[in-house]
């Protein structure tokens, strides 16, 4: 047993200890559980709103993404502000329908605009495909960091089993609650380390910021700018767009909404949320500074290299310390995204099947189905190959689609009808899937195109093609609409 | 908030038009290469104005109201 991992096993606990008392004082129940019976204030949505953009992802990936690409990682920096400027328009209304309608998840809030629950259980399908890969990720994440913190001396297997035994049970306990008071541990810990680490490496190996990025120009010519083929400007303004419209379509970013105790929560978060974003700045830093002390990590061994500069940097106590809190951006945003898969299946999937059923047994059956979904990720991650980043981007693509008929059903007239809304979001998701899985690009489906807009992101097709059927169906079925929508009055 | 809520489209325009003018290293700002110093400078300034628009927006005035009233 070494020192390093004497301290992640602290973390770990802590974050059992916190995240199982935060039930405390507490009846639980199918609301409380899933959004804290809509009492949070500024500090607790703030981070789980947040929590979103410190996962193992972006602790890992936006250091190793700097350090493989460099200039493309600027635009995790760029999408992030854009989604929280959208926000101050965009979540009070949803807030508000939330609270009118006592609604928990997000299916819910598509199934009531449209008064489909079966257009909820599409939307509830869509986010449990999608909420996996990224709990895989979260996970193989977290074996990376534990046996690579470790000096090797736990596999990633067993760091994996013990990740996921914590968190199961924590989200099992306290729902919600678990993941806010873990989150304000993640939060403290991982500002204070990655604005060490990013502002002590390249001044301990470098000397300063602007003697750092001389001397990787120096090595890399061009390297900080954006390349004129591939990552060029359409690639990154594509992007930004597309990841910045999708940013709060993620079903626990969506059920973080309703968390709060009330709207100017989120006004008060998207002047605040920006700026705690530049914390990725120093996450950055780390991976350039990487670049040229521990040179040669390809491919995917690139997301190793803030644990290699600090394994050459730091006694084994502090590496510990960095693992530790790796662990908790795995467990987090992990513990989110457990309980949001197992709500959306009972209460979205099952329910609508069942519906004399009562909020106490999709409360219980929501609860068990948290290890069982804990389960199927553990067994992707244990057996999967790189197939899931695949997974994940689609993912991504996938809730994005969700984005135009959601503004749509905040619009005081909303033109989208029920058909429409189907139609719109399956031509989404069926275009995204088959330009994934046929690895398609804009330069291979549309060669001629001029040279700057073969680099757009993909799934600008897919929002294109969502958009269209979108209308067109809406504007073919708009005689046959019903006058369902009267659950709308009042928030006008 | 009537006209002045457009400034919100500012950092839009900025940093999805502006990476076209900026796109290079040199010279470095605040040690940064230009490309990433432009950024940051807009993710500040988008907080400045979201916290502005915050401020003026009357509809936390007409919440703050009915608090004070009883809700």
């Amino acid at each position: 047993m070494n020192a390093a991992l004497v301290v992640i096993f602290l973390f770990a606990a802590f974050a059992l200890f916190l995240g199982v008392r935060a039930r405390r004082g507490r009846d639980m129940n199918l609301e409380q559980w899933t959004v804290a019976g809509r009492g949070f204030g500024t500090v607790f949505v703030f981070l789980l709103l947040a929590g979103e953009i410190y996962t193992t992802f972006t602790f890992l990936g936006g250091s190793g993404f700097a350090y493989g690409t460099g200039a493309p990682a600027y635009y995790i920096l760029a999408y992030g502000t854009l989604a929280y400027i959208l926000s101050y328009w965009m979540l009070p209304p949803i807030w508000r329908y939330a609270k009118q309608h006592n609604l928990i998840s997000q299916p819910d809030f598509f199934a009531r605009k449209y008064d489909s629950p079966a257009l909820g259980v599409l939307v509830a399908v869509v986010g449990v495909i999608a909420l996996i890969p990224y709990l895989v990720l979260q996970l193989k994440g977290l074996g990376i960091i534990v046996s690579t913190a470790s000096y090797g001396s736990i596999g990633p297997s067993v760091a994996i089993w013990i990740g996921v035994a914590i968190v199961t049970a924590y989200v099992m306990v306290s729902g919600v609650h678990g993941s806010a008071w873990t989150a304000v541990v993640k939060d403290i810990t991982i500002l204070s380390l990655v604005l060490f680490l990013g502002i002590y490496l390249p001044i301990h190996y470098y000397g300063g910021y602007e003697a750092m990025f001389t001397a990787i120009d120096q090595a890399k010519p061009g390297f900080l700018a954006l390349p004129s083929h591939g990552q060029s400007i359409t690639w990154f303004d594509s992007t930004v767009l597309l990841t910045a419209l999708g940013f709060f379509m993620w079903p626990q970013s969506f059920g973080s909404i309703y968390t709060a105790r009330d709207e100017r929560v989120f006004r008060r978060n998207a002047a605040v949320l920006p700026l705690y974003q530049l914390i990725l700045l120093f996450v950055f830093f780390v991976g350039f500074a990487a670049i040229l002390k521990v040179p040669g990590l390809k491919g995917p061994e690139s997301d190793l290299a803030l644990f290699k500069i600090s394994v050459l940097s730091f006694d084994p106590w502090f590496v510990g310390v960095i693992g530790g809190v790796g662990v908790l951006t795995a467990l987090v945003p992990g513990s989110m995204i457990l309980m949001s898969a197992a709500t959306l299946a009972a209460n979205n999937i099952y329910r609508p099947l069942r519906p004399a059923a009562t909020d106490a047994q999709v409360y219980r059956l929501a609860t068990w189905l948290v290890p069982i979904v804990a389960l199927v990720a553990l067994y992707f991650t244990l057996s999967g190959g790189n197939t899931i980043v695949a997974l994940l981007l689609m993912g991504y693509s996938f809730v994005t689609q969700l984005f135009p008929t959601l503004i749509a059903s905040l619009m005081r007239r909303n033109f989208v009808t029920r058909a429409g809304a189907f139609a719109g979001i399956l031509v989404g998701l069926v275009t995204v899937a088959a330009c994934t899985l046929t690895h398609s690009t804009m330069a291979t489906l549309f060669p001629f195109l001029p040279e700057g807009l073969r680099d757009l992101n993909i799934g600008i097709v897919a929002m294109v093609l969502n958009i269209a059927a979108l209308l067109i169906v809406s504007a073919a079925t708009q005689g046959s609409r019903e006058p369902a929508i009267g659950p709308q009055t009042g928030t006008a | 908030m009537t006209a002045i809520k457009w400034l919100a489209l500012v950092p839009y325009i900025a940093i999805l038009g502006g990476v076209f003018f900026v796109n290079r290293t040199t010279p470095f700002v605040l040690g940064m290469p230009l490309e990433l110093a432009w950024i940051v400078l807009w993710v500040i300034a988008s907080a400045a104005i979201m916290g502005l628009l915050n401020v003026l927006d009357p509809a936390n005035r007409e919440n703050r109201l009915d608090r004070e009233l009883g809700r």
